[in-house]
């Protein structure tokens, strides 16, 4: 599980956040800037939707740091795949701001879009977005040559990152020539191209069967272990959550519920929505040592790796009879953490 | 009413009597209580007298006149035909050898019919190479060669300046709504408006001849085209947008390479309407003098030779299954892979054989001057003989006892009565009851629409002979009802039979409506029957059709539900499938009326004594003003049905829940 490398304060505040969004608001309806700025503040999503508006995107702040994998999920309508198209600005906000890399993308004009878009941005679609009357080239191809790039280069790039996700031999064949994991491999490549620093992926996994599925997450971890972008990944599998993601952040009705690490939102869920949300989880395979640690505890015995999951640790925690066990942290210091907690955790009665 | 609970709520009129049924007793009852009272009505309430109807005709005309002269409006029409016109020449230089600019010979005959078998072979395989390449060698070898590229050099010139103008203003309509807004009520009349509306319009700014035709074709072509062009470009899917977007396509990027391309399905079913519905156009723009086959056609059946124009009407008939298959293959044509390494003659195979097969026979051609050109004297055309042949079985006692006999009796019992009847009721008797028609089936509004459009017809002053054109319409239409459908109600039993059906329909709509005059013209000669079973014959096409598709769409569960409920086949029709059907079945019915209305104007040459007549004559003239008044007496007669027809099988749909 990648949550367990991840940690918060390995990236450092100074740095500015890749993506930057504050009391963004996406609301559909006939005059949705009129209605926002007459809005008394406070109005629930039912309240805007009685006066016939939809609120895609309700006052979400968030931010995503260089090289993080953030993943949005929420059932479906919460407003996920609109609040990653306001990132993009495939969308025009209604409200708040969004800035990338620090510039404001709202007050971008078409052609400064146009270059964001062509030399920093890649999307992956859930049904691939394939362009059906061009072979996987020339559609892996398409974003270079929409920049202008002469075409050796571009055929050369294009190869590489077809042989990147694994489809060589296949450069001739039209995307109905394909099966939708492969089709959606085209789609993985067309958007690495132009080696975007930022990965939006719209539940790219959604549309297949679950064996795909799977094999399709391992080969996303290897490219990022690869690659390390920023992404954002959407996903409405709390599975394939788990499995990818740095934070997560839950969305309903077009609100961000909560935003965290996989292990803090199962350990402290935010709202009762959040809590209801990761009930079934088996919360033992989610947390990790390193996160129940206290200060000022002291354990005995052999230390176990922060990045271990309690589920991991689970003989070790009903063998043992100390109090507290010790965690050697990521970065060398050995702490503790209460060994009835961890049970707690593992016995799934609440933390 | 004491009891305000026991009796109906209050909007219930007392007599038990709906408001409809009320309604429809006092329409219905105005025109029997006018119709009895005729003898003793005046003259005045019987027809729109002379002296009331207003002088539409010389208004139009001044207006028209107006437009042309002082707007100067000719101007630009020059200027169009001057182009189209050098185009236009330029084509028949090359398919005929019209001594114009480029001045080059015409091409062998075996060069264009080679490289319509590779194109056909390209598009769908050698089947389709077969009729492609077979059609134009059978023109050829049978000496029509001259008159079919007289048609084609119209064609090769107005589709592809239809297309290209369609899909100019489809792309704008999708673009700009308010342009939307503004050009979908305009396509709509277009699309009602009958081919005959068209050609005087064109004759009289474009002077009579290939340019006249062409405009006239390229207006009547284009319609569908914007339609299908919109329709495609909004259903672009979503993502393959954003993706365009995200590859930081430009606008103009957007439309060339990603809208155009992903509504490529639609636009190319688009081209083929297009296609059709000028070679539709081109052959009846014979009636404004352009030749080719239509002029042809026209001619031999107007001097009574079957053997040529049956011959004729087979090239029609291939020419057009030919143009309809190798459009609609094109449309499902989906690009295959090369593996890698194909060398790239083997890449570009058809394009490569197509050439080869081109330069080969031009230049087999200068040494056998058979496959340049074929000779009248040469021609394989046996039109004499089946003349003859034809002419010899139709005299068979038999044969003539029966269509004698069927001649007599549908004028004597059939046609005779209820066109004197028809003629006899005053007309207002006669508005009224087809505004209660429209009320019965559609409810107020059509009622009120139809009422006001016949009162229009009444006005225009052509009110006996729009009488019989809506006679011969609506006699052939029930006729083709009551033999087309227990046609497709058998047909629609099997799935095969349906299938084999509905490809016979569809393949007969493609065919230009001059054709359906044929089989009724060698039955019965040049008579009024022969118009009536011409409709019949073409409106059969859309009632067998759409009653089949109705049948045939009744969802399973509700026949088996009806099966196990012990239904006899019979109940099971009536009670379960045709109400289900209806809706479909209407839009059947409403096609067919719709083109009833065409082929009775088209009909008109034979020499009846109905509007369509006096339109005709119209053609050889320049009285725009009349010709528009008697196309639209057609016109506002054909949206009167079209509208009610509409509304009733819109609440049928709804009624069923199927809306
Ligand atoms: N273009 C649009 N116009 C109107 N409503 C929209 C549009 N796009 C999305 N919505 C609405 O916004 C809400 C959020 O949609 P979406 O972001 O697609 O949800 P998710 O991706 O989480 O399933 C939904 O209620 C949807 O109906
Ligand atoms: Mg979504």
């Amino acid at each position: 599980m990648r949550g367990a490398d991840f940690d918060p304060r390995k990236i450092k505040m100074s740095d500015t956040p890749v993506i930057s969004a504050r009391n963004v608001w996406k609301l559909f309806g006939a005059k949705p800037e009129a209605y926002l700025a007459s809005m008394p503040a406070g109005h629930s999503y039912e309240q805007i939707r009685e006066d016939g508006y939809i609120a895609g995107v309700k006052d979400v702040s968030i931010e995503v740091a260089r090289g993080e994998m953030l993943v949005i999920m929420g059932l479906s309508g919460s407003g996920k795949s609109t609040l990653v198209r306001c990132f993009s600005r495939l969308h025009d906000i209604t409200g708040g701001t969004i800035e990338i890399d620090g510039q404001d993308i709202g007050a971008f004009n078409e052609k400064e879009l146009i270059d964001l878009r062509r030399s920093k941005m890649g999307m992956v679609f859930q049904s691939f977005g394939l362009l059906p009357h061009r072979t996987v080239l020339e559609n892996v191809a398409f974003p270079l040559e929409m920049r202008g790039q002469d075409r050796h280069d571009r055929r050369d790039r294009a190869l590489e990152v077809i042989r990147l996700v694994g489809l060589e031999g296949r450069e001739e064949y039209y995307p109905r020539e394909l099966s939708g994991g492969q089709q959606q491999r085209v789609g993985i490549a067309r958007s690495l191209a132009i080696e975007p620093d930022i990965w939006f992926l719209d539940e790219p996994f959604s549309a297949l069967d679950p064996l795909i599925r799977r094999e399709m997450q391992d080969e996303f971890l290897r490219l990022q272990d690869m690659l390390g972008k920023t992404i954002v990944f959407i996903t409405h599998d709390f599975d394939e959550a788990l499995r990818l993601a740095d934070r997560i952040a839950i969305m309903k009705d077009g609100a961000v519920e909560q935003c965290d690490t996989p292990d803090r939102i199962v350990l402290n869920p935010a709202t009762e929505y959040v809590r209801k949300f990761t009930e079934e989880i088996d919360k033992a395979r989610v947390v990790h040592a390193g996160v129940l640690v206290q200060e000022g505890l002291t354990g005995e015995g052999e230390p176990v790796a922060a990045s271990d999951t309690i589920q991991s640790l689970a003989r070790r925690l009903v063998n043992d009879a100390s109090d507290a066990i010790p965690v050697k942290m990521a970065d060398g210091a050995i702490k503790a953490m209460p060994r009835a907690e961890a049970l707690g955790v593992l016995l799934g009665d609440g933390a | 009413m004491t009891d305000a609970v026991a009796h109906p709520p209050p909007s219930e009129p007392r007599a038990g009597l709906s408001t409809r049924a009320r309604v429809l007793i006092g329409l219905f009852g105005a025109a029997v209580i006018l119709t009895l009272l005729r003898p003793f009505l005046p003259d005045a309430l019987i027809r729109v007298p002379e002296w009331a109807i207003p002088p539409l005709e010389p208004a139009l005309d001044a207006i028209f006149a107006w437009f042309q002269n002082d707007l100067g409006l000719i101007h630009v029409t020059r200027a169009i035909s001057g182009w189209l016109g050098v185009a236009i020449d330029a084509a028949a230089n090359l398919l005929y050898g019209k001594s114009r600019w480029p001045r080059l010979d015409a091409l062998p005959w075996s060069a264009v019919a080679g490289v319509a078998a590779v194109l056909g072979w390209w598009l769908g395989g050698w089947k389709l190479s077969l009729l492609a390449g077979g059609t134009f060698v059978w023109t050829a070898l049978m000496g029509q060669w001259k008159w079919t590229m007289e048609t084609m050099s119209v064609i090769v010139i107005a589709a592809p300046v239809s297309f290209v103008i369609g899909l100019i203003l489809g792309i704008s309509a999708w673009k700009w709504k308010r342009f939307e807004r503004a050009i979908r009520p305009i396509l709509a009349i277009l699309q009602t408006l009958p081919f005959y509306t068209y050609l005087l319009p064109a004759v009289i700014f474009f002077k009579v001849g290939p340019t006249a035709a062409s405009v006239a074709t390229i207006v009547y072509a284009m319609p569908p085209m914007i339609l299908m062009t919109a329709v495609g470009l909004k259903k672009v899917p979503p993502e393959v947008v954003e993706a365009g977007k995200m590859a930081g396509c430009t606008r103009w990027q957007m439309l060339t390479r990603v809208f155009i391309p992903s509504a490529r399905s639609e636009i190319l079913v688009g081209l083929n309407q297009v296609i059709m519905l000028s070679l539709a156009m081109v052959v009846l723009t014979a009636f404004i003098g352009m030749p080719g086959l239509g002029a042809k056609l026209l001619a031999m059946m107007n001097s009574f030779k079957l053997g040529r124009s049956f011959e004729i009407g087979i090239t029609i008939v291939l020419l057009a299954i030919t143009l309809d298959r190798l459009s609609k293959a094109w449309v499902v044509k989906q690009p295959e892979h090369f593996e890698k390494g194909t060398p790239w003659w083997q890449r570009h195979f058809f394009l490569v054989l197509g050439i080869a097969t081109f330069v080969f026979f031009l230049l087999v051609a200068q040494v056998v001057p058979y496959l340049d050109e074929i000779g009248r004297r040469q021609a394989f055309s046996m039109g004499k003989e089946i003349d003859t042949a034809m002419k010899t079985a139709l005299a068979w006692d038999w044969v003539q006892a029966t269509t004698n006999g069927i001649r007599y009796f549908f004028n004597l019992f059939i046609l005779i009565p209820t066109e004197n009847a028809l003629l006899y009721v005053p007309t207002f008797a006669v508005i009224a009851a087809v505004a209660g028609i429209c009320y019965a089936l559609g409810g107020a509004q059509p009622a009120i629409i139809g009422a006001v459009f016949f009162t229009t017809v009444a006005f225009f002053g052509w009110w006996d002979r729009a009488m019989l054109t809506l006679h011969s319409t609506v006699t052939a239409v029930l006729l083709a009802v009551l033999i087309g459908m227990p046609i497709a109600i058998w047909a629609s039993r099997s799935a095969r039979a349906s299938r084999g059906a509905i490809f016979v329909c569809d393949t007969a709509q493609t065919f230009p409506s001059f054709i359906y005059l044929l089989p009724a013209i060698m039955l019965f000669g040049i008579s009024p029957i022969t118009v009536i079973l011409s409709i019949l014959i073409y409106t059969m096409v859309p009632v067998i059709r759409y009653t089949i598709e109705g049948l045939r769409g009744v969802p399973v569960e509700l026949t088996e539900a009806a099966d196990m409920a012990g239904a006899t086949r019979w109940q099971k029709l009536k009670n379960v499938q045709l109400p289900l059907a209806m809706p479909t079945i209407a839009v059947g019915l409403n096609q067919a009326l719709m083109f009833a209305f065409f082929m009775v104007i088209i009909a008109a040459f034979i020499g009846t004594r109905d509007i369509g007549q006096e339109l005709q004559r119209t053609l050889a003239g320049t009285h725009l003003g009349k010709n528009f008044v008697l196309g639209f007496s057609v016109v506002f007669m054909a949206l009167t049905f079209d509208i009610a027809i509409n509304a009733w099988a819109e609440r049928r749909r709804r009624a069923l829940g199927l809306a």
